[in-house]
């Protein structure tokens, strides 16, 4: 029995590359790309003097290296629209009269506003200000603020953690859920499609009649939207009666986004299952796919912490592009244009896709 | 024939690989005819069907197949053939009826209803309608596999090996189904091991390691056969078949249940390989007519004979 087991892998050199790959490509992926301790994230500044003590607080953020400052001031509405859409991190409000506050004294509080809908990128940089806040300015300030050593710093910093003031993990987490689930069983019961049919013979008589490629693609795909438009609205509803998920935004730009990012993962699916000679392998290759996806995409760990490499392959995928889209419309109420963005990522990803698989499904047996 | 040309192909080639599996095969079969095609596992049968059916491209040669271009138009020869694989291909967990319906479908058939109905009634299969395609017996799995593809009304059917496994009865209706529809303008490429079923072919190709060998009706092939049939009776015929076996000139023996049959080509070498037994009291002999089965156990020791010498 043993030996038998032996002699069939052998034949099948495919299955054992895949079995020899896999470990080394995870192994490459936890060890280089993933980071838990996202740094430079990106941080816009909003009021503030132009002040000395102004300066060498930025200075001294910058040197932190958690915050990746944005060389222009920005307008309040700009800087709240930047968070909304995740272009930016955090944002600064520092007060128009910070020095004189300072010198004066009056110990003026600086603003600093996280995206918090990811709660463990942020925490680490909010503990670096912190960290800072006593004795950045301790150079700068006059003689008579320096001498008591048990004085209250010199400004005050708040915090706030929009999105998800209570800093909870699951409002991160479940929405991502939405993307990730959706990735699971749409790659892997479409790539056993093409492949069942050819193990069960019946792709021989299929391939007798005149049916098209394209048909038989579409024909294979639509059943998989609907069901997975029912698994959405499934994990939804869990997500929002347990979890106490908010729901923020219209569904209707959720709705669309799905729409592409079902097509999409039933695109790469059906292009495993053409490639494929049997079901064995289209699973080994939905696995392939999966594994990066969710280790690339930012569900499990913050996307900004990951080299730049990473985040070049991570944008590539369509479930990173779905995470901020559920993300954006669930906790941070984004609407139609906000969301955009992320769209035609999938779409370009699914056109691509489709054709390799059209393109790899053969009309004959040859 | 009708004159009509169904099937015209000349020097069809196929390779696998480096393994030559059609080698310049000529083939025409006329309307309404159904032809057998015979030959060992593996000498091309399968693979010129697929060639004739657009399933797999043709490596050389040319021809048409119901007017139509082998290399260019396999759409349109798809479309109004119908083909029969080896192996059951239709959807186990659907019924046979939604098989029928999801086949009509992938064919465009306009009034789909009335073309079920036709077809279920001529295959008998209205009592079995609902019954899950995996639960058939091999021979009703045949009778659906066949209606699924003359659905669409082909008008030629390419049949590879249709009734494999299948017990008698069923086999001989299959064929009383299939003379049937010949009747009314069908062409028929039936591929076969069973001889009872090549003696209904109105004419029987042979191939033999990808090449066309024998072609005719059962008569010309036995006749061209040149085979020279002794049977012998009685009980010593155990005996005499242990020691002819291995004879010069003897060239296909084979025991049914009380009788011998020897067969060879050389007629002087076989008379010399049978004297020693002649005389006998435990054997009765007789000068018989070769059957089709003699000439195909024949032939296919012919090509085992050829291989070693036949290969490129």
């Amino acid at each position: 029995m043993l030996r038998k087991e032996f002699l069939q892998m052998r034949r099948d050199p495919f299955t054992i590359a895949l079995t020899v790959g896999m470990p080394l490509i995870q192994l490459f992926l936890f060890g280089y790309a993933i980071n838990a301790d996202p740094k430079h994230l990106p941080t816009l500044v909003v009021g503030g003097d132009n002040s000395r003590y102004e300066r060498t607080l930025l200075a001294a953020l910058a040197h932190t290296r958690y915050f990746e400052l944005a060389p222009d001031l920005v307008s309040e509405a700009e800087a709240s629209r930047a968070l909304d859409r995740g272009e930016a991190q955090f944002v600064l409000s520092l007060p128009t009269d910070f020095a004189r506050a300072i010198d004066r004294g009056e110990r003026p509080a600086i603003l600093l506003e996280a995206d918090g809908s990811d709660p463990t990128a942020i925490g680490n940089a909010v503990a670096a200000l912190n960290a800072l806040n006593a004795t950045v300015l301790e150079r700068d300030v006059p003689e008579w603020l320096r001498r008591d050593a048990a004085a209250p710093p010199p400004f005050e910093v708040r915090v706030q953690r929009r999105y998800n003031p209570e800093g909870i993990t699951a409002y991160n987490i479940v929405p991502g859920l939405v993307g990730t689930i959706l990735t699971f069983t749409m790659v892997v019961v479409t790539s056993l499609a093409v492949t069942r049919e050819r193990e069960r013979g019946t792709m021989e008589n299929l391939l007798a009649t005149p049916v098209r490629p394209l048909e038989v693609m579409l024909g294979k795909i639509v059943p998989y939207v609907l069901l997975g438009y029912v698994q959405t609205a499934l994990i939804l509803a869990v997500s929002v009666a347990v979890f106490g998920i908010p729901v923020r935004g219209s569904l209707l730009p959720l709705v669309v986004g799905l729409g592409f990012f079902i097509a999409a993962n039933l695109a790469v699916g059906f292009a495993f299952s053409t490639i494929a000679a049997n079901q064995l392998q289209a699973m080994q290759m939905a696995v392939f796919f999966i594994l990066p996806s969710i280790l690339l995409s930012g569900f499990m760990f913050p996307f900004r912490g990951m080299p730049g490499w990473a985040q070049a392959l991570g944008e590539a995928l369509p479930l990173t592009h779905m995470l901020r889209l559920v993300r954006g419309i669930l906790l941070k109420g984004n609407g139609m244009l906000d969301v955009a963005p992320h769209l035609w990522p999938m779409v370009l990803f699914t056109l691509i896709v489709g054709v390799i698989a059209v393109r790899s499904y053969r009309e004959t047996l040859d | 024939m009708n004159g009509a040309v169904v099937i015209d192909v000349r020097g069809l080639r196929k390779r696998f690989g480096a393994r030559e599996v059609v080698r310049d095969l000529t083939l025409r079969v006329g309307r309404g005819e159904i032809c057998g095609f015979l030959g060992a596992n593996g000498s091309g049968k399968t693979t010129t069907i697929r060639m004739l059916c657009g399933l797999l491209t043709p490596d050389g040669g040319e021809g048409t197949c119901l007017g139509f271009d082998l290399l260019r138009q396999p759409l349109e020869i798809r479309r109004h053939v119908g083909y029969m694989t080896q192996r059951f291909s239709l959807y186990e967990d659907l019924t046979v009826a939604e098989n029928l319906d999801f086949v009509a479908r992938l064919y465009e058939i306009r009034d789909r209803r009335a073309a079920l109905a036709r077809v279920m009634a001529q295959m008998e299969l209205e009592a079995r309608s609902e019954q899950l395609a995996g639960t058939l017996s091999g021979g009703w799995k045949q009778r659906l596999a066949l209606a699924a593809c003359v659905l669409h009304e082909p008008r030629l059917l390419l049949l590879d090996e249709p009734t494999a496994g299948v017990d008698p009865k069923a086999r001989r209706e299959f064929w009383d189904l299939i003379h049937g529809m010949a009747t009314r303008g069908l062409t028929v490429l039936v591929s076969t091991h069973y001889m009872d079923e090549a003696e209904r072919c109105h004419r029987i190709v042979y191939l033999s390691q990808g090449r066309l060998v024998v072609d005719g009706t059962a008569e010309e092939v036995i006749r061209g056969a040149g085979l020279v049939t002794w049977n012998a009776r009685g009980p010593g015929i155990e005996a005499a078949a242990q020691a002819l076996r291995a004879a010069p000139g003897v060239e296909s023996l084979a025991v049914f249940g009380a009788a011998l049959h020897v067969s060879g080509t050389d007629e002087a070498a076989l008379d010399a390989a049978l004297a020693p037994w002649r005389g006998r009291e435990d054997l009765a002999w007789a000068r018989a007519e070769p059957t089709l089965e003699d000439v195909f156990i024949h032939l296919l020791d012919e090509s085992e004979r050829e291989r070693p010498g036949a290969a490129p």
